[in-house]
């Protein structure tokens, strides 16, 4: 059914659909609407039975969510930037159990500085914790990979993290549809753990392993998300056939078959992307875009294929591998038959800084004409960059940093633009 | 496709007026798209949201820069934010006010538009009478709806009850109603003026 | 016949059952049946309390939920002597997520089993006392608050024994840990720190907390007995002794916690929403010394000289221990 819905409320009704039977949530900006509205449903009993259960803190939500897992039941949590971090002890865990936990991240800024607007960095900071990541591009993807995100996950018994932009795609009202409960049931059969803990059947989980079994524990963590690259393109299609709709898979591409150019991003930014992309291609660019939906696994090999004929790269990013460079840049750098430098990295939208068509077509146009740098920052304030670097040459005491920037660009209240 | 920029201050009703106007395209079989500005939220701080309405599918998630309307919720933002950045110039401009253009410092700007495509009215005073806040969205988006004519009263009306329940929801539309024929009325004594 | 009422009285490592007292009156741990929750074959040390315990514990809690458990255990002693893989020695389900999470896995364990309305099958969260009084205590305090279906056990050696004896919340004033050596001026733990558990679980208003030790076998049995016929958030802390940790011999554990109870320095109760509604009565009254001489860890305090002044403060915390728990007859609680 059609529906013109916040993101959150979306996401809501899609996980609502897929009968899970414990949530647990810790509020943290922008999540706070996704279980805001299945704690309404469950206390309404319009999803029944489910255990909803007010969290005191992340890392007590994704511990909560382990218990709830490890005892056979389908869990779900949320959380974003802070919270995803609180709680990475227990990510970790939950990887290294095998517990099919899904899990929404909110996309948002880590602080210091605090900031609670959009970008990758929470994602990024869990990459290799051995979840899944799958990033979606529209409210409509967001909703649909969560559907895929516990069939795969109770399928490979792995955790899932379906990573959406926080405020973006969460608080952006946009045209949706929920699929009816008749088809999220032919596609999600009731979830069969690998393990449970059933005194009819007991079992030990969590034992210590040591040097002589660690590596093979390890390595079969690996193996069984480099399984999820077969996967995830099976039942993306099996979804196509249940639902009609071209969702998820490890990638989409777009006007990539001629580009010479090859622009590739994660999440909602590809929308901007697409447009920008057609206005330069009208110019007679001969350029397209790579949309990365699962992050982890990377999927190497398809996208080797996709920038197979591509003459250059160009990362669109928006995270920072402080004292490196680029995360996702660094990630296709690896899967680039060309040469290295090649793959140009363009850290883009920090702590939720608009990416605007006008300098997409900018630093594009750069790239095509072979003058972008190997490590741009979109529409940074250089000159306030420097004035700040100049102020701690000369002074000791030069204070907090974040006030310095601040005072620098002269941050005003809600300017439109 | 066409794109409005709603400014207000927190706790008018400015998101919400957004997600409205999204609905209400929504329910005549168009896409659309409203998001706000992500601000620091507090009452009465300056907000800003966007909608875009298209016959086709909304990829752009940039702001709106450059508005084809302009919804202003508050006119004590006029001389404080810049409010009419990237307008286009044959672009709407709906203000809520008892004052006109003139009076309220803007008349040389406003010069340059088309004179049907600007419109003051007094929707906080409508909404005090008939929902008793002073939340002007409901009657803004009416009014929005008579100068601009891309969206029809009944769809504004539609949103207005999917968002709000019960005797709010009519209180609303009631002062939606009065603000669409106000408008109206306007435009029909301004064509006479024309023609006289 | 007459009848004729049979006290019970254990010394040292005497008897744990009586042959003239019928069946269902003898403790768990003298039933040929018992369930051996924690098995034989695992690697505690010589004498440890908490290894101890926990067999007294589970086999209760397995006695009295008809085999029906689910234990979830934090990162510790217990857990890392218990399972040296790949073997394990319970015998019953069992999962060891990280160390400050055990009442938050258990919260989730228990919701999962109402939610698949299988609510006879009941789960105890155990953990050490820095797994539960520190680094656990966030996620303790929100199981406790939701009331959440769990009885959490704290096995107490009050210090961090399995990283290598650091100081916990848990350690009484003037012990030698390795964070709190027997040097300078206060040698020790400071006073005027730590943490009082059973207190603060009965702050939540709880339906039950309850503290026990391992020197009397039926008080721990029936608690953990009682515990399992109330639904809700319920609080056992156990009182156990670590040779290894606290510097006495192996074959000294259940005396020297007899003497933490008899001392009056670990108060042993029952409380209900908050309120004490029962006490284990000092039956005669120990000095600390008895207590704090076989320890290596209080032996500072007796060489080269006595500190009499610290021993005296360690005295008046057993005193005031025992005139607000009323642990003497006469004294009122």
């Amino acid at each position: 059914m059609l529906k013109q819905i916040e993101g959150s409320q979306a996401v809501a009704e899609a996980v609502a659909l897929c009968r899970p039977e414990v949530i647990c949530a810790y509020p943290i900006s922008p999540q706070t609407h996704i279980v805001e509205a299945l704690g309404r449903m469950v206390k309404s009993r319009a999803l029944a039975p489910c255990e909803f259960i007010n969290v005191e803190s992340e890392f007590a939500a994704m511990s909560v969510a382990i218990g709830a897992s490890a005892a056979g039941a389908r869990t779900y949590t949320a959380t974003a930037s802070q919270g995803l971090l609180f709680m990475s002890e227990a990510v970790f865990n939950a990887a290294g159990l095998g517990l099919p936990i899904v899990m929404t991240v909110a996309n948002r800024a880590i602080g210091a500085p605090i900031n609670i607007w959009n970008d990758h960095t929470d994602a990024m900071s869990q990459r290799d914790c051995g979840w899944i990541q799958l990033f979606a591009e529209t409210n409509q993807e967001a909703l649909d990979l969560h559907i895929q995100a516990f069939r795969l996950g109770e399928e490979l018994s792995l955790p899932v993290m379906v990573c959406m932009d926080g405020f973006i795609l969460t608080h952006a009202y946009e045209r949706v549809d929920i699929p009816p409960q008749e088809k999220v049931d032919a596609y999600l059969p009731r979830f069969e753990p690998r393990q449970v803990l059933d005194p009819a059947e007991p079992v030990s989980i969590g034992a210590m392993v040591g040097p002589e079994a660690f590596m093979e524990v390890r390595y079969l963590a690996h193996a069984r998300q480099m399984r999820a690259l077969e996967l995830i393109p099976d039942w993306a299609e099996e979804f196509w056939r249940v639902f009609g709709r071209d969702t998820g898979g490890l990638m989409h591409t777009y006007r990539t078959e001629d580009a010479d150019t090859v622009v590739v991003a994660l999440g909602s930014v590809l929308g901007t992307v697409k447009d920008t992309v057609d206005e330069l291609r009208d110019r007679g660019a001969k350029i397209g875009v790579l949309g990365i939906t699962c992050f982890r696994p990377w999927p190497a090999a398809a996208v080797q294929r996709a920038l197979l004929k591509a003459k250059r790269v160009v990362v669109l990013e928006k995270s920072l591998a402080v004292g490196l460079g680029g995360i996702v840049s660094t990630n296709v750098r690896t899967s680039y038959a060309g040469r290295p430098d090649s793959v140009h990295t363009v850290i883009a939208g920090l702590g939720g800084r608009a990416i605007t068509r006008a300098s997409l077509a900018r630093v594009l146009g750069l790239a095509m004409e072979g003058e972008l740098a190997p490590l741009e920052f979109l529409d940074l304030d250089m000159g306030a960059v420097e004035r700040v670097l100049a102020r701690e040459h000369e002074l000791r005491r030069s204070g907090p940093l974040a006030e310095a920037v601040l005072r620098e660009v002269g941050a005003v209240a809600s300017r439109a633009g | 496709m066409f794109q409005i920029r709603i400014h207000g201050r927190g706790g008018q009703g400015v998101v919400t007026a957004a997600e409205m106007l999204s609905v209400a395209a929504f329910r005549e079989g168009r896409h659309s798209q409203a998001f706000p500005s992500f601000g620091s939220e507090r009452t009465g701080a300056p907000v800003v949201a966007f909608c875009r309405i298209d016959e086709r599918e909304i990829r752009l998630r940039e702001p709106v820069m450059r508005p084809d309307a302009l919804i202003i919720q508050d006119p004590t933002l006029l001389h404080q934010v810049e409010v009419f950045a990237g307008i286009v110039p044959d672009g709407f401009i709906v203000i809520n006010t008892r004052r006109s253009f003139e009076e309220l410092g803007v008349g040389d700007f406003v010069q340059g538009f088309h004179a049907e495509r600007l419109c003051t009215l007094n929707a906080t005073e409508m909404a005090l009478r008939h929902v008793g806040r002073p939340v002007p969205n409901a009657a803004l988006l009416a009014g929005f709806a008579a100068v601009t004519g891309r969206i029809s009263l009944d769809s504004v009306i539609a949103a207005i009850r999917d968002k709000f329940a019960g005797k709010v929801a009519e209180a609303n539309v009631a002062a939606a109603r009065e603000a669409f024929e106000f408008v109206e009325r306007q435009a029909e004594k301004r064509s006479h003026a024309q023609a006289n | 016949m007459a009848f004729q009422p049979i006290k019970f009285y254990q010394t040292g490592t005497f008897t744990v059952g009586n042959r003239l007292l019928p069946p269902e009156t003898r403790s768990v741990q003298a039933n040929m049946r018992r369930t051996n929750s924690l098995n034989s074959g695992h690697r505690a040390c010589q004498g440890c309390g908490e290894a101890l315990g926990a067999r007294y514990a589970i086999d209760a809690a397995m006695s009295a939920t008809a085999n029906q458990l689910v234990a979830v255990n934090a990162t510790g002693c217990l857990e890392v002597f218990s399972t040296p893989y790949p073997e394990t020695s319970w015998q019953i389900p069992w999962i060891h997520s990280l160390f400050g999470n055990a009442a938050a896995v258990a919260t989730g364990v228990a919701a999962a089993l109402k939610v698949k309305n299988r609510k006879h099958v009941r789960v105890i969260a155990q953990g050490g006392d820095g797994g539960t009084t520190d680094i656990g205590f966030g996620c303790l305090s929100g199981m406790f608050e939701r009331n959440d279906d769990v009885l959490y056990v704290c096995y107490d050696n009050e210090a961090y024994m399995n990283t290598g004896v650091q100081r916990s919340s848990a350690t009484p004033p003037a012990a030698r840990t390795a964070t709190t050596m027997a040097v300078g001026s206060e040698p020790g733990n400071v006073f005027g720190q730590g943490k009082n558990l059973p207190a603060i679980a009965m702050a939540h208003e709880i339906p039950y907390v309850a503290t026990a030790t391992i020197a009397d076998l039926r008080d721990l049995e029936y608690k953990v007995k009682r515990a399992m016929e109330i639904r809700g958030a319920r609080y056992l802390h156990i009182f156990v002794s670590c040779p290894l940790g606290w510097g006495h011999e192996s074959e000294l554990s259940i005396r020297i916690a007899r003497l933490a109870q008899e001392t009056g320095l670990f108060p042993v109760f029952e409380a209900k929403r908050g309120e004490v509604t029962g006490v284990s009565k000092i039956r005669r009254q120990k000095p600390v010394e008895d207590y704090l001489r076989p320890q290596k860890r209080f032996a500072h305090l007796f060489a080269p000289s006595p500190h009499v002044e610290t021993i005296a403060a360690i005295q008046a915390i057993a005193d005031r221990n025992i005139r607000r728990y009323g642990l003497l007859d006469g004294a009122a609680a």
